[in-house]
């Protein structure tokens, strides 16, 4: 199912949560909300869902206009973080309970719920415990549970909020890349919320990068990682250090020295650069400062370098140096972006 | 070998050392409290009443008098506890679930019967109710002070604040998400409150119940305003009591005390027991 968002806004209570907000979602993606909490990314999630309804635009599911559907009539498979499991109900009867709760009409008859159920939790790979109770299971056991429940209504789209958010770090891990699978088995349109970078790089088509209500880029792993559209996004995703320099006939000043590096843009703006972009180099044209800690970073080894500011507080900012060659405490280091962005100021 | 040697006296110890201590002398003052506050008085009671002898006691329980009193004060209890189960339970959802200007001041109001002595409550019902008063006067010619009917409003009234309170807390913790989570899957509000929601409130629900239900058995001070006392028809027990005190039948008085005591511990003791089995069904609330 294809959703097209136009132009969504929100407030609560005169505080606007969602500013102007557009997107599509193409049929069968896997897409992820990321961004700071109080981006808006979940009171995306939940207008998509009919959980809360715009203050202005709409949200189509196909052509057909949902924006003022309740959620009962969107059939969308929910999955909160918090798994949201009715706790006096077995596993079984937990999933079987969207389909028990369809006017008589559409009910399928009771066997066929019985296989439906049992097929569902074949696909989480929790066969045999349909007689157990959620507080009987592990947080990971409950999440496969709620999926499941979400997904035995059938739903149009499946939204994911923060799902891996309550569990830990390995669970977390080994359910992120079954979902993945799960998603290329069903092909279902999935939109998941989280504020956990990896886990949406990792995991998703396409990453929604979100801040202050607004959307900040839209684009695949590489796109967001590598393509940062704006200040924001550079610092959100990954490492990252900045410093205001000024471009001047296409070279780059900084503290009214040229560093070595150019740029095709004139005028004033912040240099963005990541700590394992840059090498260290003996020209005098070049950035410097001291070394003020170094630590190791699984595979790499980072520098905390203070760079002097005429009086004021110094720069700060990281750079990764190579393994064999540390860099010892208090030292003066010489270094140039080899990737860099200038963002403009606003 | 060490290690198994500093191991093996603790496994004969009969305290296991604890983290927190002190667990012999709360134990201790604990007994004597209650053996001070209960287990004393009712000793008491049931030795007053073997007095009488098996042949009198039996004569006590089978007088009409008595096993009507009885019936009246469970009977009136039950249904008394029965109604506030109802509208107590809808109070608690307006007052956890809805902002209204004046909600605290209701809130405050659920507590007034517990404050309210209970004679003030008794008499001021029994102005209302009575036939020639307000509420009374539009029900004539059927009476609802001076009958069963009249004990029940003063019971609902006394017990209001058990169920309202007892479920109140249980109401505020319900998760907001569980009842989007039966949204999203179709569920409309009726069913999510009767499949989602009320199951989960059950286990509170019994306990206030059982507190109110308790409390109305016992009652005293605001039901005599009301009841009538009419022996065989609006006497209720605790007052068969107070009479047979009053004509200086001690061990009758304790008898009757005694088989009330009876009941209403064969009666917590089933309600108790429905509370174990909903909380093994329906999750630890």
């Amino acid at each position: 199912m294809e959703v097209t968002i136009n132009n969504i806004r929100k407030e609560f209570e005169r505080f606007p949560a969602l500013n102007d907000v557009s997107l599509k979602i193409a049929s069968g993606e896997l897409i992820a909300l990321l961004g700071p909490s109080g981006s808006g990314k979940t009171t995306l999630l939940r207008l998509i869902a009919g959980l809360d309804f715009p203050t202005g635009g709409q949200i189509f599911f196909g052509d057909e206009d949902a924006s003022h559907h309740s959620v009962q009539e969107r059939n969308v498979g929910f999955v909160f973080q918090h798994y949201a499991l009715f706790r006096h109900m077995t596993v079984a009867e937990n999933i079987g309970f969207g389909l028990k709760v369809r006017p008589s009409s559409s009910r399928p008859p009771k066997s066929e719920i019985r296989r439906r159920v049992s097929d569902l939790l074949d696909m989480v790979q929790l066969g045999g415990l349909e007689k157990r109770y959620p507080n009987q299971l592990s947080g990971g056991q409950r999440q496969r549970v709620a999926l499941a429940r979400a997904m035995a209504i059938e739903p149009r789209i499946l939204l994911l909020d923060e799902p891996f958010g309550a569990l830990d770090a390995k669970v977390r891990k080994e359910l992120r890349r079954w979902l993945r699978e799960f998603h290329d088995r069903t092909g279902h349109t999935t939109v998941f919320v989280t504020h956990d970078q990896e886990e949406a790089l990792e995991l998703a088509d396409r990453v929604v990068v979100m801040s202050q209500g607004k959307i900040e880029q839209v684009g695949s792993a590489d796109d967001v990682y590598d393509r940062p559209g704006s200040p924001f996004v550079f610092s959100f995703i990954g490492e990252s250090s900045h410093l205001p320099v000024e471009v001047k006939e296409k070279t780059v000043f900084f503290q009214g020295q040229p560093i070595g590096i150019s740029e095709a843009a004139a005028g004033g703006g912040e240099l963005f650069f990541r700590p394992e972009d840059i090498s260290l180099v003996e020209a005098q044209d070049a950035l410097f400062g001291k070394v003020t800690a170094c630590r190791r970073l699984a595979g790499t080894r980072i520098a905390e370098i203070d760079i002097a500011n005429d009086g004021h507080a110094p720069y700060h900012v990281e750079v990764e140096v190579p393994l064999h060659a540390p860099v010892a405490l208090g030292s003066e280091v010489r270094f140039r972006p080899t990737r860099w962005k200038v963002f403009e100021n606003a | 070998m060490t290690q198994t040697a500093t191991a093996s006296p603790a496994k004969w110890r009969l305290k296991q050392p604890s983290i927190i201590p002190g667990f012999g002398l709360t134990l201790g003052f604990s007994l004597a409290y209650l053996s001070l506050i209960i287990l004393i008085p009712v000793a008491g009671l049931l030795w007053r009443t073997a007095e009488l002898g098996w042949s009198g006691f039996f004569s006590v329980f089978a007088d009409r008098r008595t096993l009507d009193a009885l019936y009246i004060s469970f009977g009136t209890a039950f249904l008394a506890a029965l109604v506030n189960v109802v509208f107590g339970t809808i109070l608690a959802w307006v007052l956890t679930r809805y902002n209204f200007p004046g909600r605290q001041l209701v809130d405050a109001m659920v507590d007034l019967p517990f404050a309210l002595p209970t004679a003030v409550a008794g008499i001021a019902l029994a102005s209302l109710y009575a036939p020639n008063g307000w509420i009374g006067s539009l029900f004539m010619p059927f009476r609802i002070a001076f009958t069963p009917l009249g004990i029940v409003i003063a019971l609902v009234f006394i017990g209001l604040p058990f169920v309202v309170r007892t479920v109140q807390p249980i109401m505020e913790e319900i998760d907001r998400e569980v009842e989007e989570a039966a949204a999203t899957l179709g569920a409309n509000r009726f069913q999510t409150i009767l499949r989602v929601i009320l199951p989960g409130l059950t286990p509170a629900i019994l306990t206030g119940f059982a507190l109110a239900f308790a409390r109305g058995v016992g009652e005293y001070g605001s039901v005599i305003f009301i009841a009538g006392n009419i022996p065989y028809v609006s006497e209720i027990a605790p007052l068969l009591i107070v009479i047979r005190l009053e004509e200086f039948n001690y061990a009758g008085a304790t008898a009757i005390a005694t088989i009330m005591l009876l009941i209403s511990f064969l009666m917590l003791l089933v309600i108790n027991l429905i509370q174990a089995w909903s909380r093994r069904r329906y999750g630890n609330v």
